[in-house]
């Protein structure tokens, strides 16, 4: 059944092409050998258990991590391959919205935004930083709390000053990693729903890291379970679980006892 | 298929480790040196971090300063009244103080104070994702909190080192003329009456290098801190313990250095 929340600009341009991908850690092997397409418009949840490198597989694709082996395509671009010059033009186009926030502890709201644009886009005037921060804040619903520190605002007010961080720069690839964990129902839900937003206004291609069913069902058009390394199975939410798998039914029947 | 495996080490676990953080620490300087030369060079950062460093510092390096004028020359006084040299006294402090105990002290302090605000600043924006985030946003976090906090506590502690001796000649002063109404252009003259054109070079040299050194080792810790809260303290420790040994280590090979220079 078809995601009826999502905004359908889907076309079968792959912006983020995975081809045999493997990392380990010293002598564990995190990633055995993935393949993983993501086409425009469209937002792809990998679901998995914790340590089952679904963090590091997005980390990987903005080169924060090194492959060990594999083809990653991102925006048409080699990530493998590409000079320290030009994966900084390529993550201008990704915007990263991290498990923890990230948030600048020593810089306001409006700095925190405000400094990813300055540092990247030359003199630009101080109207026009305060038209993009006052946009960016405006998409997340949150422009009243501009002058306040982080550590003035809740877990929730956090994730979405954190998205609107990465909005800043109007990326064309999102990728959110545990948008929702450590939120209450409530808040989960509106996180849900600023990502479906953000695909709408700024049309952009996510991959969205969770182990939360209800935020993988509400905010991607395709599931991808990544166990053990490989991916068990990929498509619609209703197809994935209904596989009779047995890691997959258990990963299925915690998440609704949860 | 994964080629790259290591399996054991080559000598022991704590070789192998010392070994790689001594290669780490080379790479941390090597690329210090490359980037500090490359635009962009974040100058007002630079001085925010000089204002961070300097200012921040003033009111302790002020009353340690002051405090070991006071106490030096009380503390030397009776010895060298033994040898009816008195008046010596000046002078014995300016050599002390210029040479030795200013840049030493000041380093000391900035080890402790600086280098371990540096340790757990960069630390716990390690640990909570801070400075990924500065990657994934395009901006280079190694030039922009690195290169900045080095050449803030470079260029700032050599200031304070002499700031430092000058308070500390007062506070000898206050002393002096408490013993003996000498006044404080006379003590000047007499502290600086032996006091070279190379002294006071390799006193800011000296300075100089401790100031890269306490920078250079709290940004390095605080860069490869690890495991959360308890590896932010660690780097913390870590950055005040080395800074300090590296500033002995350094001011005995600066000091035989002067003085190879002095007999040629």
């Amino acid at each position: 059944m078809e995601n009826k929340n999502l905004h359908s600009t889907l076309d079968h341009e792959p912006v983020i092409l995975i081809k045999n991908l493997y990392k380990s850690f010293g002598e564990l092997d995190v990633l055995k050998g993935i393949d993983f397409t993501l086409l425009k418009g469209e937002n792809i949840a990998v679901l998995g258990k914790s340590g089952s490198g679904k963090s590091v597989l997005i980390k990987i694709l903005v080169g924060l991590l090194k492959a060990d082996q594999g083809e990653i395509t991102v925006l048409g671009k080699r990530v493998d391959q590409i000079s320290a010059k030009e994966l900084d033009e390529l993550r201008l186009h990704i915007g990263f919205s991290f498990q923890q926030s990230a948030l600048y502890d020593s810089m306001t709201v409006f700095q925190n935004l405000a400094f990813p644009l300055t540092m990247n886009i030359k003199n630009l005037s101080t109207k026009e930083i305060n038209s993009a921060v006052d946009e960016a804040l405006d998409a997340v619903g949150l422009k009243e709390k501009r002058d306040h520190m982080p550590s003035e605002l809740s877990g929730g007010q956090r994730k979405r000053i954190g998205i609107a961080r990465t909005l800043i720069l109007k990326p064309q690839i999102m990728l959110y990693d545990e948008p929702t964990s450590g939120l209450d129902p409530i808040t989960s839900a509106e996180i849900n729903s600023l990502i479906l937003d953000v695909q709408k206004k700024y049309n952009t291609s996510s991959v969205i890291i969770t182990h939360d069913l209800t935020c993988a069902k509400t905010t991607s058009n395709k599931i991808a379970m990544l166990l053990d390394g490989k991916f068990l199975q990929t498509g619609k939410f209703d197809e994935v679980f209904t596989s009779e798998e047995t890691q997959i039914k258990s990963f299925y029947n915690y998440n609704f006892i949860q | 298929m994964i080629s790259k495996k290591s399996h054991g080490f080559i000598f022991s676990k704590n070789i192998d480790s010392f070994l790689e953080g001594i290669y780490n620490a080379y790479q941390f300087i090597i690329r210090f040196f490359k980037e500090v030369f490359q635009p962009p060079f974040h100058i007002r950062e630079v001085i925010n971090q000089c204002y961070e460093v300097g200012l921040k510092s003033l009111a302790l390096i002020s009353l340690t300063g002051f405090i070991v004028g006071i106490v030096f020359t009380k503390q030397s006084r009776p010895s060298l009244e033994d040898f009816g040299a008195a008046s010596w006294l000046p002078s014995l402090i300016g050599i002390a103080i210029v040479k030795a105990l200013g840049p030493l002290v000041t380093a000391l302090i900035c080890a402790g104070k600086v280098g371990s605000s540096i340790g757990a600043e960069l630390g716990s924006m390690k640990v909570t994702e801070q400075i990924e985030a500065m990657e994934v946003s395009a901006i280079n976090p190694f030039k922009y909190l690195i290169v900045t906090r080095v050449m803030a506590t470079t260029i700032t502690i050599p200031i304070l080192a002499l700031y430092c001796s000058f308070v500390g000649l007062f506070g000898s002063f206050l002393n002096v003329h408490a013993a003996e109404s000498t006044s404080l252009i006379h003590f000047y003259q007499e502290a600086f009456k032996t006091i070279t054109f190379l002294d006071i070079f390799s006193s800011i040299a000296k300075s100089i290098v401790f100031g890269f050194t306490i920078g250079l080792v709290g940004c390095y810790k605080g860069f490869h801190a690890t495991k959360g809260t308890f590896g932010v303290g660690k780097a913390a420790n870590e950055a005040v313990v080395l800074a300090m040994f590296l500033v002995f280590l350094e001011e005995i090979i600066i000091v035989q250095l002067a003085n190879w220079i002095r007999f040629f």
